[in-house]
Formats: structure tokens, C-alpha cells, sequence
């Protein structure tokens, strides 16, 4: 077992943490304080070939694997976790399902635009009343000729102010659940769909949270994503690699309060000494690094067992689980670390603190991946006739 | 002569630059140890005249080599001429200030003539036949004690203010002596098509002995007049941190670090600089450091001798008025 | 038009250094190895004229293997072709053999500007460049922050900074060129970029293919011997003062007049 990283993998790697500091970490404060999407920085990045990190070259993406992949996540996500988000939406839970699922005609029409910056993608399956228990969603789509009538109401959709091309899941069959459910690609410019209530956040201010309305939304034919009644497998296999994108996300948030936290504590003097001195601070900066390194093997591991072809949920939902719950005591350690300095907005910590806490919520919630982790480890010890 | 210690002199106009005369009194005191001379190796058109100047700072000799080609530098007209010379002379050390025209002439000069080379000395010494001199590493993280055999001539391009000018002896004189160089235009395949000199108030960076210098603290281009008002009233000079070069506050030649320039003041008075690695070795080498930022954990603070937590911009307009008072007489 | 850039490795500036207890370098192990600074933009200036010319870009190297990671980053900018020449008699060149050897590899190769950068952050030496177009018998102009090539590719017109001011300087090609920072903002490897340097080549060549003497190499370079490498003097801790501007004022005025004795 080989625990180096490739020379490719490193200088991936360093592109990406070098784009980061130098063009996204300066922002990272301002951005946080306005919450203005990062226009630029996403354009600049989307010629880099950051939007469509794992698409085919014959896309024109870059065709990184899944390891690739998480390292640029954490990379970006140290430098602003707002900016890393809207990043991973757009590969993990739009170009994916599209790769996966879509027809050639379907790939060709969207996924250059969207690995270019010509456009950017959001993912619609929450609503108001289905968050956790995502099947019972209620959103419908009836044929009337050649186009799919769309209503319904999205929530929290990551990007929803920005995006042009949707994913959109509604339903389409009789059967209540997962088995009724249909993927879309909408676009905005499709009549019938708009963007509604953009929320304020506590974190990741720089990515738009919005609902989506559609009201008698109007989608040709040719726009289903997959096989009719295939939503809900769909929707599942597309939060598998949606999850280490998040687990990546949450190690660059961790690794950020662990780094800033070291400075910090080299520098602060107290009692004649630097804080850094002291066994308190010496042993949580240990537990830190400890955790960080585990949550971050652990998603490299759900990247390789995807890169092998095979199911990666079990493996993505315990990266994701202990990534996001690692960033967030990661931050608060961080904050404590500071002390006083923590609490001020000169510092980056408390921006961690506040990023930290939606790593252990959106994408499945941690009480969510615990139940995807204990369904799998149970039928692998008892089977399926349990 | 194998035991000469030459020392090229940069010259404006005749005027030799303050880091030749640095090294002509260096050489003065290596000279004594290798019992040899010290010669000032002058190029130039119509130069003659600045000779006497040079014996007064302790060149024993003044090598003049002069042609219409030498009037203004050129590498392939200056690398001619020097290495002519020293292949006729032999000397055993060559001193180079280091300057952009040094760093231009020195490499090419080594090649051509087969000599050893080593630049951005902090300290030059003879010792056991070999030239030893100290440098800088690694960003300054490190200093390095490198030895130049003595077989053959040893080329040195030493740092400006390492070593002071020597007081100005009027009774001193230096024979003087002209060598030659065969130069043909076409053997000069550049052409200073002209000097565009920078205005600028102050003395030049690495020759001041204060610097007043501003980082991303100074939040804005125009908050960079508070340095300059405070400057005028030190004689000092304006520098800058790489932030505000990379904003577009300040042109490039402000800026002092690694990707900068590195000088070695008597007093570095750093203001709203946080004290990046970078930016300390460009400076760290200055004799008193002084520091004003409102982080008292900006890194800065472990460099300096004086560090003054507090908030630049009252502090510094403060400062300049009581500097102004005190120069006038009062307190 | 042929362009031929030198790269060199070097540690990256960010990261700390340890010092070997024999003085005799430093810790090889765990360093964080990057291509030098200066040579990114001497990297991104090849690109922008081919760009603007056609032609080659090939990146060269002077180091063991390891460097080719160094050159691969400049093959993911988007340079064509790399090679790395190295021999075990290298170990502790100085920089003229280094220049040396650069001189005899770019020999084989057609060349209408070679560009360097201005100095390596590792040891500051600023030495390799110049010595480099002496060996090659080419016109130089350092540390150059402009560039202006004529639309033969003939001859070009840089910018130098020199103390006080900046030179505007002719030079015709082919020539060799070190450059300063300032000369242009250097690109990103794109992420495809990455990916397709994958498939260029970096090929590796041997002193002996240039015609050169290691022994020759070796007794040159013994010359020059780095005798010892040391931490830097520690700097006696200051002094903090708080507490208004006053006081700090006050503070100041009696530090530069007592001790600092500028006043």
C-alpha cells in the first residue's frame, strides 16, 4: 500500500495550493463579509480547469481521478470554503450525473459549457418539506407533448442565484419514494423557473443559498436525465461523490484552523514564553493534526475504491462523517487556541467556526450518514436477511 | 601583480559610487594582509580626472582604461576591458560592488577569463591564501562561509554598506596607470539607448542609512505620503513590503525582500509590516530594527529592537512632528 | 523561433530549513522541492513568444532526477520538450560549471533566445545567466522587467533597473536573457495542462553525450568550496511598547537618539 502521493498528484497539488493563496485566499475575508459570489475567481478558475476537474478531456475537462480530485477540494476549501463549495457543486452534483447518466447529446450540449465557466450548475432536490427524507419530495412533472410540466419548490440550493443549468428532481411516477422520482436538466432560461428567497448564512457567505420555484416549468423532452422513474438512483449515486466532496471541503477547513492555530501559538507570548510552549496547547494541536490526518486518509480511501470502479458509499459516508465532524472541533479548538483574538473578525478562526457547521449537515446529515454507515455494515455482517 | 587587490570602480560621471569606495577601503585593509597593492580599476571616456579622488580613499594605484566605447556601460565593452586587464595583471582579488551593473559584469568576466566567482558577500577576508567571504543563504536563513582558492584570480561581489567609506585622506595619491582595450562596435551587440532616471526625493535604497518602510498596513497608496513626510524629516529612504509592490501602491524598485532588494541600514523603522519571512531577508540585516503595527503578534516584533504596538497612523504623523522639533532644537 | 529556458529546483522559501549538524548543507529530507521563483517567468516569457512566434519551447536543467518534477510543472505551463543533464561529478558544481554544461547541452539545440532567471532563491547567486551567454558567445541583458521583441524576432528592446533609475536597452537576438519579476505574471499550469504533460517528454542526457569531462568539472569546481553553513546570528530580543501614540512617540525619538544615535 503506497501512502505517497504521485508526482502528478503533487503537482496537482501544488497548482491548486498555489492558485488558492494567491488568488482566493486574499479575498477569502472580504468575500465572507459581503457575501458576494466570486465572480472572478470562479471565472479564472474555471479556465484553469477547476470546474470539470474529472470530465473527459473530450469535454474539454481534465480528466483528474477521484484522489486528484479531493486534493484540489482540501486545497481550495483551506483558502475559502465558500469559494470550494460553489467549485464541488458544480463537478460533484452537475458535470457527475451528467457524465453518468446522460445521453451524448446531453454531454456534449453542457458539459463544455459548464467545465469552461460558460455556465455553472446547481443540484435541486431538497424542498421546504423533505430534507433528510429526500424521496418524499413533492415536487411533479407531467408530459404534455414534447416537454415535461415542472412545479414545485426547491430549497437550499447551493448557487441557485448564479447557475444556469439545473438538476432538477421531481415526480414522475405513481409510486411514492425513491422509485417515482425523475433527474432534469433544466435551464434557466426554460419559461417557468425562477429564483426565489436567497437565504442569509451562517458561513460560506459567498456561495448563494436560494430556493428555485417552478411554476408550470416548461422542459423539453430530451431534458431527462437517465431512464424515466431513475431519479432516485440517480439521486443517491450523485451524493456518493457530492459526500467526499465535502469530506475534502471539511479537511481544508480543518487543516486551516490547524495551521492558523500553529502560527498563532508560535507567536502569542504569554507568561514569558509562546503559547506553543505549553502542554494544553501542545496537545490539542496534536489531536488536530491527529484527526485531520484521519479524516483526510479516509476520504482519499473512498476516493481509490471509487477510482476501482466499485461502491463507494460506505466509504464516502464515513469520510464525510468524520471529516465534517473533525472541522468542526478542528475550529473550535482553533478558536480557543486564540483565545480572545478568536472572537475578532481579524483573524480567520471564527470564519471557520462559522464554515465548519454546514460540512455536518448538507449532503445528508451526519445522523444520516451514520444510518447509510450502519445499513452497511450491518447487511455486510448479517446480510440482507436481517 | 599576484598579490593585488582590485577594486572595479562604479562611477556616475567620474563620480565613484559609494559602494566602490566601501571596497577600496576593505581592500586597503586586505591589502596589508597579502602584502600587495590596491588598485582601482577605472573605466570609462575622459575618467582621468576622478584618479586622485580614488588615491584618497587608499587606492595605491589607478588602473584607467579608456575608449569612446567605455563611456557608458555595456557588458561586452566593460567585460572586455576588465578581463583584458586582468589577464595582463593577475591580480589575486577582484572587488565588485554589487549593483546591477555588477551583477551584470562580474559572471561574465569569471567565464571569460577562468576565474572563481562569488557574490552577495556580507564579509570578504583573506585567510591561508584563500578568499573567504560570508553570504547569505536559503532567504537568509542561513549563512554560508565560502572559501575561493587561492590558485588563480578570485572574483568577490561584495554587498553595498557591509563595509563604511573610508575617511577621505587628501595627502594620499595613486600612481596612475592606463591599460588598453582592443574594442570594435560590432563586438557590442547591445545599445543603451537611453537611462530613464526615477525621480525620486531620497537617497537610493541600499545607500541609505535610514529606511522608513511600509507594508499592507499602510492600507492604501496614498497612505505612503505619511512615510515619505516622515523620511524627509530622517534624511531617510521609502522602501516597501512585496504587498504593496504586488497592489500596484508602489512601483517594484520599493520593494525590499527576497524577490526585492536587500539592505542593510542602521535603522529599519517598519511600519504596518507584518514581518513575513520574505520581507525579513531583505532587512534583517540592518543594525536597529523598529517596528509599528497594531498585531502584537505580526512576526515583525521578534526581529525587532523596538517594537511599538499602537496604530501607525496616529503614531507616524505624531513621530515626524517631533522628529521636526527635535532637529530644530527643540523637545 | 527556438526558445530555450533554464530551470532550476530549489527549496521552497516558505518552508524552514534545518541546517546539518556538520555545517556541511542542509537537510536534504523532507524539503518541499519547487521550481525557482524566477524561473516561472522565464518560463512564462518563452511562452508568451511563442505565442507570438511559433516555434519550441524547451526547458532545461542542470540536477539529479528529482528536478524533473521541477521541469515538469514548466511542461504543464505548456512548454513543448524538457531535458535534464546530470552526472554524479556534478555533485557540488559551481555555478560557472553549471553554466558550463548548460552552454554545451543548448550547443546541440537551435536557439534563438535563451532565458534564465535573474538568480535562484536558494543561494542568491545571480551568476549561471550571464556566464552562461559568455560560454555561448551571445549578447546578455539581466534582469530585464520589460520585453519588447521586433516583429522579425531579430532584436528587442528590454528594461533594466538600475540603481536611480531604468536602462532601455537594444539588444539583438539570439541572445541570453535573465529576468526579473516584474516582467510578467506567469501562468498557472492548467489542470488539463497537467495532464498532457503527462504525455511530453523530459529526456535525460549524460555529460559524456555533451563532450564534457567530469574530472575536468570536478577540479574546476573544487575551487570553490563551501566551508561552512550556519544559522544566522540571533538578534538580542527587543523590546515591546504599548499604550498611546504619545508614549510610543516618546519611546521612538529617545531610540533613535540613544541608541540608534541617528538623531
Amino acid at each position: 500500500m503506497d501512502f505517497q502521493l504521485t508526482d502528478e498528484h503533487r503537482l496537482i497539488q501544488a497548482t491548486a495550493r498555489e492558485f488558492a493563496t494567491k488568488d482566493i485566499l486574499p479575498r477569502a475575508a472580504a468575500l465572507d463579509q459581503a457575501g458576494t459570489f466570486p465572480a472572478e475567481i470562479i471565472q479564472r478558475a474555471a479556465a484553469l480547469g477547476f470546474l470539470g476537474i474529472s470530465v473527459p478531456e473530450q469535454y474539454g475537462g481534465a480528466g483528474i481521478d477521484a484522489i486528484g480530485n479531493v486534493i484540489i477540494q482540501e486545497e481550495l476549501a483551506r483558502a475559502s470554503a465558500g469559494v470550494q463549495t460553489i467549485v464541488t457543486v458544480n463537478n460533484a452534483l452537475v458535470c457527475d450525473p451528467i457524465l453518468r447518466f446522460g445521453t451524448d447529446l446531453q454531454r456534449q450540449g453542457y458539459l463544455p459549457a459548464l467545465v469552461s465557466g460558460k455556465s455553472l450548475g446547481c443540484y435541486c432536490l431538497t424542498e421546504p418539506s423533505s430534507g433528510s427524507d429526500a424521496m418524499s419530495l413533492q415536487s411533479t412533472a407531467r408530459l404534455d407533448g414534447e416537454s415535461w410540466i415542472l412545479n414545485g419548490t426547491k430549497s437550499f440550493v447551493t448557487s441557485g442565484v448564479e447557475a444556469d443549468i439545473c438538476i432538477v428532481y421531481a415526480r414522475t411516477g405513481t409510486e411514492p419514494g425513491a422509485r417515482g422520482i425523475s433527474a432534469f436538466i433544466v435551464e434557466k432560461r426554460f419559461p417557468g423557473i425562477s429564483v426565489g428567497k436567497v437565504e442569509k448564512k451562517l458561513g460560506i457567505k459567498c456561495s448563494s443559498t436560494a430556493e428555485i420555484a417552478l411554476t408550470d416549468c416548461r422542459v423539453p423532452r430530451g431534458n431527462v436525465l437517465g431512464n424515466l422513474n431513475q431519479g432516485g438512483r440517480i439521486a443517491l449515486a450523485t451524493l456518493d461523490g457530492g459526500r467526499i466532496g465535502i469530506a475534502a471541503q471539511a479537511i481544508g477547513i480543518a487543516r486551516a484552523a490547524l495551521e492558523e492555530s500553529l502560527a498563532y501559538a508560535a507567536a502569542r507570548r504569554q507568561f514569558g514564553q509562546p503559547i506553543a510552549e505549553f502542554q494544553a496547547i501542545q496537545w490539542s494541536l496534536a489531536d488536530m493534526a491527529t484527526r485531520i490526518d484521519a479524516a483526510r486518509l479516509l476520504t482519499y480511501r473512498a476516493a481509490y475504491v471509487r477510482q476501482q470502479g466499485v461502491r463507494y458509499t460506505r466509504e464516502a459516508a464515513m469520510a464525510k462523517l468524520l471529516a465534517s465532524e473533525t472541522a468542526m472541533w478542528a475550529a473550535h479548538k482553533g478558536v480557543q487556541i486564540h483565545g480572545g483574538y478568536g472572537y475578532i473578525q481579524d483573524y480567520p478562526v471564527e470564519r471557520y467556526f462559522r464554515d465548519a457547521k454546514i460540512t455536518e449537515i448538507y449532503e445528508g446529515t451526519s445522523e444520516v450518514q451514520r444510518l447509510v454507515i450502519a445499513r452497511q455494515v450491518l447487511e455486510a455482517a448479517l446480510g440482507s436477511a436481517r | 601583480m599576484a598579490q593585488d587587490i582590485w577594486v572595479v570602480i562604479e562611477h556616475a560621471g567620474g563620480s565613484p559610487k559609494k559602494i566602490s569606495l566601501e571596497l577600496l577601503g576593505r581592500a586597503r585593509q586586505l591589502a596589508l594582509n597579502l602584502g600587495g597593492k590596491v588598485v582601482a580599476f577605472l573605466p570609462g571616456s575622459g575618467v582621468k580626472a576622478a584618479a586622485s579622488a580614488l588615491g584618497a580613499r587608499g587606492a595605491d594605484i589607478v588602473y584607467v582604461v579608456e575608449h569612446s566605447l567605455l563611456a557608458t556601460y555595456t557588458t561586452e565593452g566593460y567585460t572586455a576591458a576588465l578581463s583584458d586587464a586582468v589577464r595582463a595583471e593577475q591580480p589575486s582579488v577582484v572587488l565588485i560592488g554589487s549593483t546591477a551593473q555588477g551583477r551584470d559584469l562580474a559572471p561574465r568576466v569569471a567565464a571569460r577569463v577562468g576565474a572563481t566567482l562569488v557574490t552577495d558577500c556580507a564579509s570578504v577576508d583573506v585567510a591561508n591564501g584563500d578568499l573567504t567571504v560570508t553570504r547569505p543563504m536559503y532567504t537568509r536563513k542561513a549563512i554560508g562561509t565560502v572559501a575561493l582558492s587561492g590558485e588563480g584570480i578570485r572574483i568577490a561581489v561584495v554587498l553595498p554598506a557591509v563595509y563604511p567609506v573610508p575617511p577621505a585622506e587628501a595627502t594620499r595619491t595613486a600612481d596612475v596607470r592606463t591599460g588598453q582595450v582592443a574594442l570594435q562596435p560590432g563586438r557590442i551587440r547591445t545599445t543603451v539607448k537611453e537611462v530613464r532616471a526615477i525621480a525620486r526625493e531620497s537617497v537610493p535604497l541600499t545607500e541609505a542609512d535610514i529606511v522608513v518602510s511600509g507594508g499592507r498596513g499602510l492600507r492604501g497608496p496614498e497612505n505612503f505620503a505619511l512615510l515619505d513626510a516622515l523620511a524627509k524629516t530622517l534624511g531617510a529612504a521609502v522602501g516597501s513590503s512585496r504587498p504593496p509592490v504586488d497592489s500596484g501602491w508602489v512601483p517594484h524598485d520599493y520593494e525590499i525582500g527576497q524577490t526585492g532588494k536587500t539592505v542593510s541600514p542602521q535603522v529599519y523603522l517598519a511600519c504596518g509590516i507584518s514581518g513575513a519571512p520574505q520581507h525579513q531577508a531583505g532587512m534583517s540585516g540592518s543594525r536597529y530594527i523598529v517596528a509599528i503595527n497594531k498585531d502584537p503578534n505580526a512576526p515583525i516584533f521578534q526581529l525587532a529592537d523596538l517594537g511599538v504596538v499602537g496604530d501607525l497612523f496616529d503614531i507616524l504623523p505624531k513621530l515626524t512632528e517631533a522628529v521636526k522639533k527635535f532637529k530644530a532644537g527643540g523637545e | 523561433m527556438n526558445i530555450v529556458v533554464c530551470v532550476k529546483q530549489v527549496p521552497d522559501t516558505e518552508a524552514p530549513i534545518r541546517i546539518r549538524p556538520d555545517g556541511g548543507g542542509i537537510e536534504e529530507s523532507g524539503l518541499n522541492l519547487i521550481v525557482n521563483y524566477y524561473d516561472e517567468h522565464a518560463t512564462e516569457a518563452g511562452l508568451r513568444l511563442r505565442e507570438r512566434f511559433g516555434g519550441t519551447v524547451t526547458l532545461l536543467g542542470v540536477q539529479p532526477e528529482r528536478a524533473k518534477e521541477a521541469l515538469r510543472t514548466g511542461l504543464a505551463m505548456g512548454a513543448d520538450e524538457a531535458i535534464l543533464v546530470w552526472d554524479p561529478a556534478l555533485v557540488g558544481a559551481d555555478h560557472l560549471s553549471v553554466a558550463r554544461v548548460l552552454a554545451a547541452t543548448i550547443r546541440t539545440l537551435p536557439h534563438d533566445v535563451v532565458i534564465c532567471g535573474k538568480l535562484s532563491t536558494d543561494d542568491n547567486a545571480g551568476i549561471v545567466g550571464a556566464a552562461l551567454a559568455e560560454y555561448l558567445d551571445l549578447p546578455q541583458a539581466t534582469a530585464i522587467a520589460k520585453l519588447e521583441v521586433d516583429s522579425t524576432g531579430s532584436s528587442a528592446v528590454v528594461h533594466r533597473e538600475v540603481e536611480g533609475g531604468v536602462e532601455v536597452l537594444g539588444i539583438r537576438l539570439p541572445a541570453v536573457l535573465t529576468v526579473e519579476r516584474n516582467l510578467n505574471e506567469p501562468r498557472y499550469p492548467s489542470l488539463p495542462g497537467i495532464m498532457k504533460a503527462k504525455r511530453k517528454e523530459i529526456k535525460v542526457m549524460t555529460l559524456a553525450a555533451l563532450g564534457l569531462n567530469p574530472e575536468e568539472i570536478k577540479q574546476a569546481s573544487a575551487r570553490t568550496r563551501m566551508v561552512k553553513l550556519a544559522a544566522p546570528p540571533k538578534r538580542k530580543a527587543g523590546r515591546m511598547v504599548e499604550g498611546d501614540a504619545d508614549g510610543a512617540v516618546a519611546a521612538l525619538i529617545a531610540f533613535l537618539k540613544d541608541e540608534a544615535k541617528v538623531l
